[in-house]
């Protein structure tokens, strides 16, 4: 597959917004180059158009181009998401991704996966769902959890930002207790529901809970867990993205919530399991990570 | 296991010879067996050069989704899982068939609807599976008798719904299906229903073809929409406006897809009527002034009812429908010219092939329309019952 799928159709480049273009030259799977770039260089590149949907000043908007910065192989990569505020980047990136319904993502992955594995077999294809904590933790639960079951080789990533923020603000499986949302008007009753743990005891390899904050922390957990899902078996990532929106917060203060949340309810959990601990140690041999 | 690269430009994986749908289905030889619908789908599938299918286990369909499963072990289906449920599994068809594979699953009453929100959804997305639903009763109170209340929520999903009679045309049809749903300018899925029990546990004879020929491969550059492999560029960057967006392009952009995909499904008709032979099958008197109109396996006891009525010289007719979407209306217009009284013969209680029929004639045509006999809830429809209705209408108070 070469990387100049993505070039803008030439008879409609020169009524192409700047932005776009930029899209095309200076993204993640940027021409004239042999191996992705990598986190450092973000500064100087595009991965997300800046008119998306999200809220000014979103940690979620930061936290997906620490992802697409990361992605071992941008050209090879499907993105399956979920309804919710997530969703609302994807028609922004220049990379496949699939939104179906509500909840079902992990399944779609499953199906996309499996069938991309059989038609082609020699090329490294890798599959991300990237959702919401109500996709993932509430109403798509069961296709999570029953995809580290059947051990798809697939990352899901959690932009958990505690709350169903698309949807005007009701709790989540992850809002802590006692939270008073909508929906939960005398307080959530019940405590966040620890994700991580939950993938690390239905058998996926890999299992991060952290916060946004740290770009770097990011791209690394991200590269790691994809590199594993392909190789060894599912991989998962908890990421808070806090919404600013539902929590009173302005445009700039997303990030200072994320640093408090590090000691806190996303204190660094880290799970690898001894297959894919040896695996990342030879892939930091040869250069991978 | 099969691999997908042992496919040559002759034969696929599994060593098969590739030949068209149309001497698959018309010109090569046949020889007569005795099998059950759920075993000859498992023969269907074996000719069909399946990519993937997904399974869930429910009565009556369960036996037809292992057939399927025992094709991938045996080599012919390239992937094979069993769900979560119907839901999982309806959306891992659709990353199958988005990833560009030829794809099938089965499924039954309540895992149809409990897998509702996926239809729409397949439809939306263009994708051409098939579904082969053999229907069955509806909870609470729990069931597992045959019905066909099911089909009345699938008939807006915009997928293409098909109906089979016996196991035979579940044989051909699910075959036929495929080759229509992937016709570029159709590309939409495919429902193939049958009545459960009725024909997926019933054995009858039935003529197959050899099985060492197959279809030729599902391909998916031929699609309207990029299939999702990284191969071709993304379906959306730098093309449609997100939808949710809300402006006036995102409401005509809806709109406008929403009737595509309805249109879509009006373009398979010269196909349908090419490889069914006919969007309707009609047996009985040319000069008959009653008519049945009828799908699955009501048509059979329907034309039960008109071997009978014969006796007693009186001249009826069976319109089979065996599209319901597209729905034949011009087909059935014209079986209905001079027709007095039309019969819709139904195995569901709320008579949902009779509003089809009504909306259909309403204006158009002349007949009386009477809706039923209608049966319910796993009872048999007794020729006897369709007579009873014949006779009181034609000469009432007499009964049969
Ligand atoms: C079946 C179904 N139920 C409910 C909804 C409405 N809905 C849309 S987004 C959403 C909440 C999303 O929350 P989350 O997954 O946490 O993502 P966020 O918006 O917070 O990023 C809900 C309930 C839906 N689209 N489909
Ligand atoms: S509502 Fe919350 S999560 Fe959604 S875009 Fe706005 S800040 Fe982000």
């Amino acid at each position: 597959m070469a990387l100049d799928i993505y070039k803008i159709n030439p008879e409609f480049r020169d009524i192409m917004p700047q932005e776009i273009i930029d899209l095309e030259e200076k993204a993640t799977w940027s021409v004239n180059r042999d191996t992705p770039r990598g986190i450092k260089e973000l500064p100087d590149t595009k991965e997300l158009l800046e008119e998306h949907s999200l809220c000014a000043g979103c940690p979620e908007a930061a936290a997906l181009r620490y992802v697409l910065s990361a992605l071992p192989k941008p050209e090879d990569t499907i993105i399956v998401n979920s309804t919710g505020c997530t969703s609302l980047m994807f028609p922004h990136i220049a990379l496949h991704t699939v939104h179906s319904l509500f909840g079902n993502q992990n399944a779609v992955a499953s199906g996309i996966k499996r069938v991309l594995d059989w038609r082609f077999p020699d090329i490294e294809k890798d599959v991300v769902v990237l959702a919401g904590d109500g996709a993932t933790v509430d109403i798509g639960l069961d296709y999570t959890l029953q995809s580290f079951f059947r051990q798809e080789n697939i990352t899901t990533i959690c932009f958990d930002n505690e709350v169903y923020a698309n949807t005007g603000g009701q709790e989540s499986g992850a809002t802590a207790k006692g939270q008073v949302f909508k929906m939960a008007p005398l307080g959530k009753k019940f405590d966040k529901v620890p994700m991580w743990e939950l993938a690390t005891t239905s058998g996926c390899h890999y299992s991060v809970n952290m916060t946004a904050s740290a770009p770097k922390a990011v791209a690394k957990a991200v590269r790691e867990a994809i590199l594993v899902a392909r190789e060894i078996g599912p991989t998962f990532l908890n990421i808070y993205t806090p919404c600013i929106l539902e929590i009173g917060l302005s445009a700039n203060e997303g990030l200072g919530e994320m640093k408090d949340q590090d000691k806190d309810r996303f204190a660094s959990y880290k799970y690898v399991s001894p297959e894919a601990e040896e695996f990342l140690k030879k892939c930091k041999e040869e250069g991978r990570i | 296991m099969s691999k997908r690269s042992d496919m040559t430009n002759t034969h696929n994986w599994s060593g098969q010879k590739l030949v068209s749908t149309d001497y698959l289905l018309f010109e090569a030889p046949r020889e007569k067996h005795f099998m059950t619908g759920s075993e000859v789908l498992k023969e269907a599938m074996k000719r069909c050069t399946v990519d993937a299918s997904v399974s869930y286990p429910i009565t009556p369909q369960s036996e037809a989704a292992h057939l399927i499963g025992e094709l991938w072990a045996e080599g012919y289906v390239g992937t094979y899982f069993r769900g979560e449920n119907e839901f999982g599994v309806m959306s891992e068809v659709a990353g199958c068939a988005m990833a560009g594979a030829r794809t099938v699953t089965t499924t039954s009453g309540p895992g149809t609807l409990r897998a509702m929100e996926n239809f729409p959804q397949w439809s939306g997305t263009r994708i051409p599976c098939q579904l082969v639903l053999m229907a069955r009763g509806i909870n609470s109170p729990l069931t597992i008798q045959p019905d066909n209340l099911e089909v009345s929520f699938m008939l807006e999903t915009g997928c293409m719904i098909w109906y089979a009679e016996n196991v035979q045309e579940l044989f051909d049809m699910s075959i036929a299906a495929f080759t229509v749903a992937e016709k570029p300018d159709v590309h939409v899925p495919i429902i193939t229903v049958v009545d459960g029990f009725f024909v997926s546990h019933t054995r009858e004879a039935v003529m197959l073809p050899a099985d060492d020929i197959a279809l030729e491969p599902y391909d998916p550059y031929r699609a309207p929409l990029p299939p999702i492999d990284s191969e071709t560029p993304p379906g959306r960057f730098l093309r449609d406006p997100f939808v949710m967006k809300s402006n006036y392009i995102s409401y005509a952009t809806h709109a406008s897809w929403q009737w595509e995909v309805r249109s879509a499904v009006e373009r398979s008709r010269p196909y349908a009527e090419h490889y069914l032979k006919g969007l309707i099958h009609i047996t009985g008197e040319e000069d008959a002034e009653i008519a049945f109109v009828t799908c699955g396996t009501a048509s059979n006891q329907a034309k039960e009812a008109h071997r009978e009525l014969m006796k007693l010289g009186i001249k009826t007719k069976v319109i089979k429908l065996r599209t319901i979407r597209p729905f034949p209306a011009k087909e059935l217009l014209a079986a209905v010219e001079g027709i007095k009284h039309i019969f819709v013969p139904e195995f569901n209680v709320v008579g949902w092939l009779e509003k089809e029929v009504r909306k259909e004639l309403y204006n158009k045509c002349e007949a009386d329309i009477v809706g039923g006999p209608r049966v319910a809830g796993g009872m048999s429809m007794p020729a006897e019952a369709i007579i009873a209705e014949v006779m009181e209408k034609i000469n009432p108070g007499k009964g049969a």
